[in-house]
């Protein structure tokens, strides 16, 4: 693979939920690339369709959910239409998964010991012995103290911060490309988020492991991605650098999310304020899905919806760009 | 835009003639999660008695808002919960302009002017019943108080005004809470709290569980209403970006106790205690993009079996022999310049750690 073709790439992605009051849209043709070793941010409010995508790229989504459109290449090889059984060899294997609550991830009648050498047997030709010393190294290296001592102790026996130590360990056991890490530290306190970041952090850059990294958390992002996609209604609506996302925001929906996130530093001034939520997915406004909250709201937002266009840094979907461009 | 001063900006420089509208004197609470008596008897376990408070005092005055902050299991919830009489206090009491609080003859007129605003507005509103008869309760049952609603026309045009005050339409009142999503729950919640017109609110973690743009409508909402209203806030949150947002004095709990109180700009500038200083540094910053965060090892201590002396020092940097012995208690370190900042730290009163430089 040359260094140029990205990791992952997806492609007009839909993903579509079928129900009782019809059918909906819960992400809705949305591409992105992850290049190897990049740590990609993909932030939103509850609803935005952030999880769903990453299900989606793990092949987790399940009936009455499917995917609908477009699709999803890893290492120019098409995974959203294989098999159950293939894209079970590939999960684990090929990408890793990270979630948010550490003790649903872990099976709690298993010790931790256990559930490791399964998964490295599972996705790797090692012997017993092997496979143990694996996973021993495995847990020193997530930072678990005396891992011999705690090898055979069971996931309860783990504090929060631990426990996402040794799914963090058990999402790494096959040496995967890419992990799929959602909220994974929602959960936890913030002196013990700031350890896991650190230790996400490093692990990818040692193993130049990709990661997704979904989250709600911008200051997560800030301090562990390279770059951002923010997502609104089951849109991406403005990709780019970490930095220029937070500095400069092309998206009014990116401008608002910036402004309302509390600081520690400076003084305190009213936070901005975007009027309304987040339309529900029954019910998305047309155009633009944004428009109804829009502060720059025009004719052309309300019938027609953007696709992402370079904006001053980054890249926004939105009107507003298209005009300076046009212009 | 900077924040406008309170009108009612509290004088606190002479601690003489100030009496804080609320004050906790060394109050404790203590629960006993022994094991039943015959397993204690039988296995031979001993009485287990979790401090989930040890020792706490606090004055808050009127018009102000105290942040505390801490990380799970600090005993900041329990804090609150004995504020409101949720729990009796173990030891110490707690007194309200001056006055002894006893829950267990507390005169309606001290219920009402306490109110509380919990952190899920998913399970803090009956979702069988009505948005309109939720906030109405609190008006039925303190309906002999003065100024309040007296018959069902005042309470339904009190509940009208109450909706709007929080940016809700008076014609929510008929729906159910299933029907509002959980920034428009929470400003359901401050209306219930509001209705009997009290003068002090505890809000226990108010917007965690909202998304962040929510999170800003309901801190902007609360901030407007304590202008408007008067209202003094105890204001607890894990987050310390929220808490620098919205408190002009904050408290930093850490295994039941309070180990640095002081006033928010000076205790983000120049946190003493070293806990202080690892919660600001853990906190992810949006303008020092790839700054490496100095994470701190170690994590909270079991409760139960709370570490000798300070219980932050296992993971202090700076412990000693003395910090391994002796508790430290809450004093004014060296070289502050107001009495307002205190801090329970030996190695801030003996020198040994260096103030710090300004970080925020």
């Amino acid at each position: 693979m040359s260094s140029s073709e990205p990791l992952l790439a997806v492609e007009h992605l839909r993903v579509e939920f079928r129900t009782r009051r019809g059918t909906l849209t819960a992400v809705d043709d949305i591409s992105f690339d992850i290049a190897p070793g990049e740590i990609l941010g993909v932030v939103g409010e509850s609803g935005a369709g952030k999880s769903v995508t990453g299900a989606a790229i793990i092949g987790l989504i399940d009936p009455p959910g499917r995917i609908a459109g477009g699709q999803v290449r890893l290492e120019g090889r098409r995974i959203d239409d294989l098999a159950p059984e293939a894209m079970r060899r590939i999960r684990g294997k090929k990408i890793g998964a990270v979630f948010q609550d550490p003790l649903t991830s872990l099976n709690p009648l298993y010790t931790i010991g256990r559930q490791l050498v399964e998964t490295i047997t599972t996705h790797l030709d090692l012997a017993p012995a092997a496979a143990r010393a694996r996973a021993l190294a495995l847990l020193s290296e997530v930072g678990i103290p005396a891992p011999e001592r705690r090898f055979d102790a069971y996931p309860h026996q783990f504090s929060g911060g631990m426990r996402q130590r040794v799914v963090i360990a058990l999402a790494l056991a096959a040496n995967p490309r890419l992990i799929v890490a959602d909220e994974p530290t929602t959960a936890l306190d913030v002196s013990i988020q700031a350890q896991i970041i650190t230790l996400l952090k490093r692990l990818c850059r040692d193993h130049g492991t990709a990661v997704m990294l979904i989250t709600h958390d911008m200051g997560v992002i800030a301090e562990t991605a390279d770059r951002v996609a923010v997502m609104y209604a089951g849109r991406i609506v403005e990709v780019g650098s970490v930095s220029d996302v937070i500095h400069r925001p092309a998206h009014p929906y990116t401008q608002g999310l910036m402004g309302s996130i509390p600081s520690i530093v400076g003084e305190r001034e009213e936070l901005v304020q975007i009027d309304g939520t987040m339309p529900r997915l029954t019910a998305i406004p047309k155009g633009c899905a944004f428009h109804p909250r829009c502060p720059f709201v025009f004719d052309r937002c309300r019938v027609e919806r953007p696709e992402l266009f370079p904006a001053d840094k980054t890249k926004a979907a939105c009107w507003l760009h298209v005009n300076v461009v046009a212009a | 835009m900077t924040a406008p001063l309170r009108a009612t900006a509290p004088d606190r420089t002479d601690p003489t003639t100030a009496v804080p509208l609320l004050e906790l004197v060394d109050v404790a609470r203590y629960f006993d999660v022994s094991s039943p008596w015959l397993n204690r008897v039988l296995e031979r376990k001993p009485r287990q008695i979790l401090k989930a408070v040890d020792g706490v005092n606090l004055a808050i005055y009127s018009g102000e808002t105290l942040g505390l902050v801490g990380e799970s299991g600090c005993g900041k919830s329990t804090v609150a919960r004995l504020i409101v009489g949720l729990y009796r206090p173990t030891r110490g009491e707690i007194r309200y302009a001056g006055r002894r609080v006893d829950f267990a003859n507390a005169e309606l007129s001290l219920r009402r002017t306490l109110q509380m605003i919990f952190q899920d507005p998913y399970a803090s509103l009956n979702p069988r019943w009505r948005v309109a008869d939720i906030i109405a309760e609190p008006l039925i049952a303190h309906r002999q108080a003065q100024g309040l609603a007296k018959d069902s026309a005042d309470i339904k045009a009190r509940v009208a005004a109450l909706l709007e005050q929080v940016g809700l339409a008076a014609a929510d009142g008929t729906k159910f809470p299933h029907q509002f999503s959980g920034g428009q729950r929470q400003r359901i919640s401050i209306a219930r709290a509001l209705a009997p017109r009290p003068a002090f609110l505890v809000c226990d973690e108010p917007t965690s569980a909202l998304d962040v743009s929510v999170q800003a409508q309901v801190l902007n909402l609360m901030r407007r209403l304590q202008r408007e209203l008067g209202l003094t806030y105890l204001f607890i949150s894990h987050n310390l970006a929220v808490v620098h947002h919205v408190a002009d004095r904050v408290g930093v709990m850490y295994l039941g106790r309070i180990v640095e109180l002081a006033p928010t700009r000076r205790l983000f500038s120049f946190p003493e205690h070293p806990y202080t200083r690892m919660l600001i540094a853990a906190v992810p910053d949006l303008s020092l993009t790839g700054k490496p965060r100095t994470s701190v090892a170690g994590e909270v201590p079991n409760p139960l079996d709370p570490p000798s002396g300070c219980a932050f020092h296992p993971r202090c940097p700076y412990a000693n022999e003395r910090c391994r012995v002796e508790t430290p208690l809450l004093q004014v370190p060296p070289g502050a310049s107001t009495h307002e900042v205190v801090v329970a730290c030996h190695a801030v009163q003996e020198g040994r750690l260096a103030p710090t430089q300004a970080v925020a």
